[in-house]
């Protein structure tokens, strides 16, 4: 039963389509691995066990009536937990949410709903999606199951350690500065960070909207490129979704990436970066140019511009999307108050959580009356800046080369004290989000200690496909040449 | 003392626009609904929720910046306003900052004959916020149901110098939005609702003095005593060497005063910055092409024509088109007449305003068709404006054909001799001094006599043939 839970999403619609396995029973073993390891990963918040084996049952209904169903029909999967979702709590991981319960579905959750995916529950992460660790959830740790004295990343580490240690198929995370990419890499998972406005964000409780993004964490390339297309739809309640072109799963599967052009900005390689790390992503070009790629060192100047602006736009629209919790319609409120101020003022204290009020407070800070060109003006140059570096390098090349994150996960309480250390950590992820591109973070070998490092692949705009076919390859190469960790 | 001083007026507008839908969600906007029964999880601004821009809005908010000769911003933006409060679901309004989709236009007003022409700095569309209803028992309650509904702010350059300016402008505005049909314009139901900025100077001073902004007014009559109010304070201030600071009033109506709400000091910072939730606003060639089709022929031009080719006086085609509806009538019924101006005279009588109800809601009780007929009865010389004014009360009353209702109560004026001259003779039986004072030479006998044939004829008789028939009895007493 427990060999169930090793299935790719590939290998389990081969069986289910042959029927030689039931979603049932997949469904079954999945939660009999939750019930085994969760209680020491802590991947999950709620559970959904119940609707899970109906969903399940229905879908094996459907299936032996000889009904056309999807790839994700039937499959087990989590959701993390800043997505709307009508039969389970959403809190973001946080205490002001602690008892909320969305009115409605996302659009990403009604998505999975009609492609009758099992959804098993939701997962933890840093309150509202804040955090590098998932160290800031106000209800769990997640520990790392590569090593369970390591953090999982952040802030979708319950959706990394979950496909990680087995106890989902597939997971969705979302992806403001790295939140997706980092956790995969410290699990050593595929993560994707789709191009922004390709996932419907309705229903996604916003940290910062211009850069947030819903992506799938999955055990292999494929399955990403799998799971992709259900979820990459124009949806008409979000003003800033637009239509994605469909990609060729067959043009992915050929494994052939000759002639395709790399782009590794030495910019990524320099201080900070630990030398475990820098190793395995120059083995990585060597991998790649030895499957015919051609890897090209180039140069990304506007990186260093990269961080702060990050952190200034981020915090800017956190200040204002967060606003709204102020204990009047719903969410946490401070019982004792003797005026409108004081509810206010007790609601957001109490309710929220440090790093929360950290970036709040940088936000306003940054937005203020005489602050706001200096600040938020200046960052949203600093994104044409980089947009257009970007633009400059992709009529070049057709993906970049760069590493997730400067480390390996690292240790509980590590980051906790030094907020500005957690922060240096996304360096090499939030420039796609300013330019709202696709990146997808592969497993490219492991340190010393045996800890994942995670490269990752960055495209244009909409260019999913070619990430998809690139990564793909690359991992079929590497796991082929013992690169790969194998559990 | 009043005489030194020169009072500045600015004027913030704030309409509610009649679209079916909210500017970012599907919920009604209709007026007057049980609290809490249109709104949904976009317009209370759950976790999560998105807002995607109602065109329809665009389009209105063009549309007015076209009826006030704007320029209009083609490509624009929505931006956040950020503040605290418990009627502002998000905690913050989406408005629009430093793009406002129109800007730089005016509009014209007509002051004792005298006419002035106001400048519109802006007109920004933006969502309206919930109302809080204060309950002795329930405490304070909130009812969402006019959040999300859209607005748009239309601020006025500082260029008022009384309150009738103001209230010409505030009249002429509103005038001209109704025409354009994007709001109903309604002061006492919060459709359209204005603060004043007010400051005063001493005559021929170059700057400005400190204004004051007042809130809560929502009817002209309001705003003209609290214009008239707050002028008399602040010079009073000035004069006994206060200085003026500058705050947000709140006008108690019916105390007739207004009160402080807040100083600069405690003035919000907003944290303006661009929404990035929602797309950019382009507006097309086409689309502005569309709009401009779309405009109606506006009261200014309207009254042009009434003048030139009706020969109204000014003041009737001021007064007529004044209102869209009333001019709309007036245009229906005119095809049908040889003599507008009798057409406009019967307009003007309270027989016949009184049959439409209030200015706010004009229901016409009396078709057009129906007071032209009248208006061709007093050019055929059948009726005169007083035996109209009459048959206007009965078609109110009745709803009936005109000639029906005529001939039920004899409105016609009289001319029959044979008829005139029995009542004549009766009169001058009566009164046997009218003939007396006429052949003795006074002219006013003839008033009298004319005066008792009315009264006996109920209003009917024809004055030429009573004339005639008085004549004609006075030369048998010679």
């Amino acid at each position: 039963m427990s060999t169930l839970t090793k299935l790719t999403l590939a290998e389990a619609n081969v069986l289910l389509n042959q029927k030689q396995i039931s979603s049932e029973e997949l469904t079954n073993a999945y939660i009999a691995k939750i019930k085994e390891s969760d209680n020491e990963i802590n991947a999950y918040l709620h559970f959904a066990f119940e609707t899970a084996g109906e969903t399940a049952r229905t879908v094996d209904q459907l299936r032996a009536s000889g009904e056309k169903l999807g790839t994700l029909a039937g499959i087990p999967m989590a959701i993390k937990d800043n997505m709307s979702t009508l039969e389970m709590p959403t809190t973001c991981g946080s205490k002001m949410l602690e008892n909320y319960h969305a009115p409605f579905d996302a659009t990403v959750v009604k998505q999975l709903k009609s492609s009758r995916a099992v959804v098993l529950g939701k997962l933890n992460m840093d309150e509202f999606a804040m955090g590098s660790t998932t160290e800031h959830s106000y209800f769990k740790k997640t520990k790392n199951p590569v090593n369970l004295d390591r953090v999982p990343g952040g802030s979708s580490g319950g959706s990394a350690a979950a496909v990680a240690s087995d106890e989902a198929l597939y997971t969705l995370g979302s992806d403001t500065g790295g939140s997706i990419r980092q956790p995969a890499s410290f699990c050593g998972v595929v993560g994707m960070k789709p191009t922004y406005g390709s996932i419907s964000r309705y229903g996604l409780i916003a940290f910062a909207s211009s850069l947030d993004q819903i992506g799938p964490f999955t055990k292999t390339v494929e399955d990403m490129a799998l799971v992709l297309p259900h979820l990459m739809k124009k949806d008409p309640m979000d003003s800033t979704s637009l239509t994605s072109p469909e990609f060729s799963l067959d043009q992915i599967r050929k494994r052939d990436i000759k002639g395709i052009r790399v782009a590794l900005p030495v910019d990524f390689m320099e201080e900070g970066i630990d030398e475990e790390v820098k190793a395995a992503i120059l083995k990585s070009a060597k991998t790649l140019e030895a499957m015919g790629a051609v890897v090209e060192t180039v140069s990304l100047k506007s990186l260093k511009h990269a961080l702060p602006a990050y952190y200034i736009i981020s915090s800017a629209e956190a200040s204002s999307n967060l606003a709204r919790f102020d204990g009047i319609k719903y969410g946490y409120r401070h019982p004792e108050f003797d005026s409108l101020d004081t509810l206010y003022s007790r609601s957001r204290r109490y309710g929220f959580g440090d790093e929360v009020k950290r970036r709040i407070l940088l936000g306003t800070y940054a937005l203020s009356s005489g602050y706001y060109d200096a600040y938020y003006k200046k960052a949203l140059k600093v994104k044409t800046l980089i947009m257009n570096e970007f633009e400059m390098l992709f009529q070049h090349y057709d993906v970049v080369l760069a590493p997730v994150a400067p480390t390996t996960a690292y240790g509980f309480d590590d980051c906790s004290e030094d907020a500005l250390k957690m922060y240096l950590g996304d360096i090499y992820t939030v420039p796609v989000n300013i330019a709202g591109l696709p990146a997808i973070s592969i497993n490219c070998g492991f340190d010393k200690d045996g800890m994942p490092i995670g490269m990752q692949l960055i495209g244009k705009h909409f260019d999913e496909g070619m990430l998809l076919r690139v990564g793909h390859a690359y991992e079929l190469e590497a796991k082929e040449r013992g690169q790969l960790y194998v559990k | 003392m009043l005489n030194k001083y020169e009072v500045v007026i600015g004027l913030e507008v704030h309409v509610e626009l009649k679209t079916k839908s909210k500017i970012f969600c599907g919920c009604s906007t209709v007026f007057g609904a049980k609290p809490n029964t249109q709104c949904c999880p976009i317009c209370m601004g759950f976790p999560g929720t998105l807002p995607v821009l109602n065109e329809t809005v665009v389009d209105y908010a063009v549309k007015a910046g076209l009826a006030t000769h704007c320029d209009i911003t083609r490509i624009g933006r929505q931006d956040r306003k950020n503040y605290f409060y418990p009627d502002l679901p998000k905690a913050y309004q989406i408005s629009q900052y430093d793009l406002p989709l129109c800007k730089e236009g005016f509009v014209d007003i007509s002051v004792q004959g005298k006419d002035k022409r106001i400048g519109i700095t802006r007109i920004h569309i933006e969502e309206d916020a919930g109302k809080l209803m204060h309950d002795l028992n329930e405490g304070t309650l909130i009812d969402y149901n006019r959040c999300g509904v859209p607005l748009v702010e239309i601020v006025s350059e500082p260029d008022m110098r009384n309150a009738d300016e103001a209230i010409a402008y505030l009249k002429k505005l509103r005038s001209i939005l109704l025409y354009t049909e994007i709001s109903d314009c309604k002061l006492n139901e919060g459709s359209f609702r204005c603060d004043v900025n007010l400051s005063v100077r001493k005559k021929g001073e170059p700057e400005f003095g400190t204004r004051t902004e007042m809130k809560n007014l929502n009817s002209f009559a309001f705003i003209k005593n609290a214009i008239e109010h707050e002028t008399k304070r602040q010079i009073r201030a000035v004069e006994s060497g206060e200085v003026i600071i500058q705050e947000t009033r709140r006008w108690d109506a019916i105390k007739g005063e207004s009160y402080s709400m807040r100083t600069k000091e405690d003035a919000h910072d907003y944290r303006y910055f661009p929404d990035p939730d929602l797309a950019t606003i382009v507006i097309s060639d086409a689309k502005m092409d569309q709009i401009q089709s779309e405009l109606p022929i506006l009261p200014d031009e309207r009254k042009r024509t009434y003048m030139e080719k009706y020969k109204l006086a000014a003041d009737a085609a001021e007064q007529l088109t004044a209102q869209k509806q009333l001019s709309d009538y007036f245009e229906i019924g005119v095809n049908h007449v040889e003599t507008p101006s009798t057409l406009a005279n019967l307009m003007m009588t309270d027989s016949f305003k009184n049959s439409y109800g209030d200015d706010e809601a004009i229901i016409f009780k009396i078709k057009p068709e129906a007071l032209s007929e009248l208006v061709m009865c007093i050019e055929k010389g059948t009726l005169n404006p007083s035996l109209a004014k009459r048959a206007m009360g009965y078609l109110v009353e009745e709803q009936g054909a005109v000639k029906d209702i005529l001939k039920k109560y004899d409105l016609e004026v009289l001319k029959d001799v044979e008829r005139l001259t029995a009542e004549a003779e009766i009169i001058l039986k009566e009164k046997p001094m009218i003939i007396k004072d006429f052949l003795g030479g006074k002219e006013k006998a003839m008033g009298a006599f004319m005066g008792q044939m009315m009264k006996r004829t109920e209003g009917k008789a024809d004055p030429e043939q009573t004339e005639k028939v008085f004549k004609v009895l006075v030369e048998k007493f010679k």
